[in-house]
């Protein structure tokens, strides 16, 4: 049981105080503005939206300033916030098929419809520090821009149809469109979690956690078969409401989503045939190695449709889906800092009776007559 | 978002035009209608939240994504229409404005020259970024071959 100390206001004040000010740094330095932690630190703010779980660029890039850049500290701010707001209702589902394209590849198809256009990418890149940042001339980029006529992409349909006209991919179950969708900001995660839960909390899920599990998947521990990237796209989806006081839907603007699908072979059971089965993975923003890791847990959690065994700690929903928040993990984590002074008091009484008592058995080892100590 | 540049728009159309405008356009077109007629709030411009919804596979169950911030705002016009809006974002003055033009909008006597002076010039700004993207993106369009080997 943890039992509350008082007292150190002043203490945590003045340490409030100089935390302030080792964030600010030095002072002779400029203080970075939230536009510039939102424009040019965008990936680290579009990690805290997704696991944040609420999109706001801007609050997001705040929420990175005061945590001096620590993302998951800054999720936290993130998710404290949202708790602050009413919600005025639910989107429809967005429509990744109308996305404005801003990426678009494929590991399985060379020439899948539509083609493959790489955009804002690190793929490819050689990892190598670019001191050229360093110098900050502030001249722009160049740029290269193709002819207006070749602007406008053409139909990109998604990988599962193409691969379902051949008979390759089960359609993904619609049966249950209309049935209530799970939310977990308004009830606690219950087991088995049905698809649409499990997706809300793998979007919300760590990244760091889900990468080293998908990891896990590849290197043996749960996938039997080769992970294929179906595909992966980047760009913006629009949003559309139902106001109640207008008579019809309003587009009210664009998100920028990262969504991938992972393509893992079946092989058959008795009851479905065999065939490729897909992950699912969406992020705010564009987190490509989250969405890939998203997908492939999603899929790996997908046993039960298929009859797969589970055997692996990554195919566990309790498992996966009790650790994947950071906020919760990282609060029960660092609740170990708080004083613990009672707890600890006991434990070194209890842990002085024990010594005492084995310093006992240990004296009796001595005894020549090893019957008289059984039953302990 | 889809404009059609030859039919007159409808309200929806421009309300979504409004929702996407930069903030500081609409004060500069609101500065260039002003005076601005008298109005009254229906319900002070409110930010809260919206929960996005997706489908599994893109196509499937639909299921809960995150939140996004929001903004809205209705307004009536002394003894005129009615405006509404909607805005991602926590820009309560954005929400307003927008408002407000859209009971602009709906005023016959003004409807027009509004359309012509306020939200075409949104419309081409939307357009040419969303034209400068797309031609940015279609010059990293790529062609990957497969070698072949032992041939």
């Amino acid at each position: 049981m943890y039992v509350a100390v008082k007292g150190g206001e002043q203490a945590i004040d003045n340490a409030h105080r100089l935390l302030a000010e080792t964030r600010r740094g030095d002072p002779g330095e400029p203080d970075i503005g939230v536009a510039q932690i939102e424009q040019q630190l965008g990936l680290g703010v579009d990690r805290v939206m997704t696991e944040g779980a609420l999109y706001d660029r801007e609050l997001a890039a705040l929420a990175v300033k005061q945590a001096q850049g620590d993302l998951v500290e800054a999720i936290f701010l993130l998710r404290a916030f949202r708790t602050t707001l009413p919600r005025f209702g639910n989107t429809r589902p967005i429509d990744t098929d109308t996305m404005i394209i801003r990426r678009r590849i494929s590991a399985t198809f060379k020439d899948l419809p539509g083609g493959q256009v790489l955009g804002p990418t690190y793929d490819y890149t050689h990892r190598l520090i670019d001191f050229s940042l360093q110098a900050a001339d502030g001249k722009p980029p160049r740029v290269a821009i193709a002819d207006a006529d070749a602007g406008a992409p053409g139909s990109m349909p998604r990988i599962a149809e193409i691969l379902s006209t051949d008979g390759m991919i089960a359609a993904e179950p619609t049966h249950a469109q209309e049935a209530p969708v799970g939310d977990l900001t308004r009830e606690p995660l219950h087991l088995p979690a049905s698809r649409d839960v499990r997706l809300q909390n793998l979007v919300r899920g760590d990244e760091g956690f889900l990468l080293a599990l998908a990891y896990s998947l590849q290197r043996g521990f749960g996938a039997a078969h080769h992970p294929f990237l179906g595909e992966i796209r980047l760009g913006e989806v629009t949003v559309v409401i139902e106001p109640a006081e207008l008579d019809f839907e309003i587009a009210i603007g664009e998100i920028t989503v990262t969504e991938c699908v992972m393509l893992n072979r079946f092989n058959g059971s008795a009851e479905t045939p065999p065939g490729f089965l897909q992950g699912y993975g969406l992020t705010f923003g564009h987190c490509e190695r989250k969405a890939m890791a998203m997908a492939m847990m999603d899929r790996a959690l997908r046993w039960r449709e298929t009859g797969e065994i589970p055997s692996h700690p990554s195919q566990q929903d309790e498992f996966v889906l009790y650790h994947s928040d950071n906020v919760e993990a990282s609060g029960f984590l660092q609740h170990l800092k708080l004083p613990h002074y009672v707890d600890f008091q006991s434990e070194r009484v209890l842990l002085r009776r024990l010594q005492a008592e084995y310093a006992a058995k240990t004296t009796n080892q001595d005894d020549p007559n090893p019957e008289a100590r059984s039953g302990d | 978002m889809t404009i059609a540049s030859n039919t007159p728009m409808t309200r929806k159309e421009w309300i979504q035009v409004l929702a996407r405008a930069d903030c500081r356009d609409l004060e500069a077109a609101c500065r260039q209608i002003a005076p601005l007629p008298p109005y009254r709030f229906i319900r002070r411009p409110e930010t809260g939240m919206v929960m996005v919804r997706a489908r599994a596979g893109g196509v499937g169950r639909p299921f809960n994504m995150g939140e996004a911030t929001l903004t809205r705002c209705s307004l009536q016009l002394d003894g005129g229409p009615s405006g509404t809006a909607y805005i991602l974002g926590r820009n309560p003055r954005h929400a307003e404005l927008a408002a407000l033009v859209d009971a602009l909008l709906q005023d016959p006597s003004r409807g027009a020259e509004l359309m012509a002076s306020v939200i075409a010039p949104l419309v081409s700004k939307l357009r040419s970024q969303r034209q400068s993207q797309a031609q940015k993106t279609a010059a990293t369009k790529v062609e990957f071959f497969t070698m072949a080997r032992g041939e």
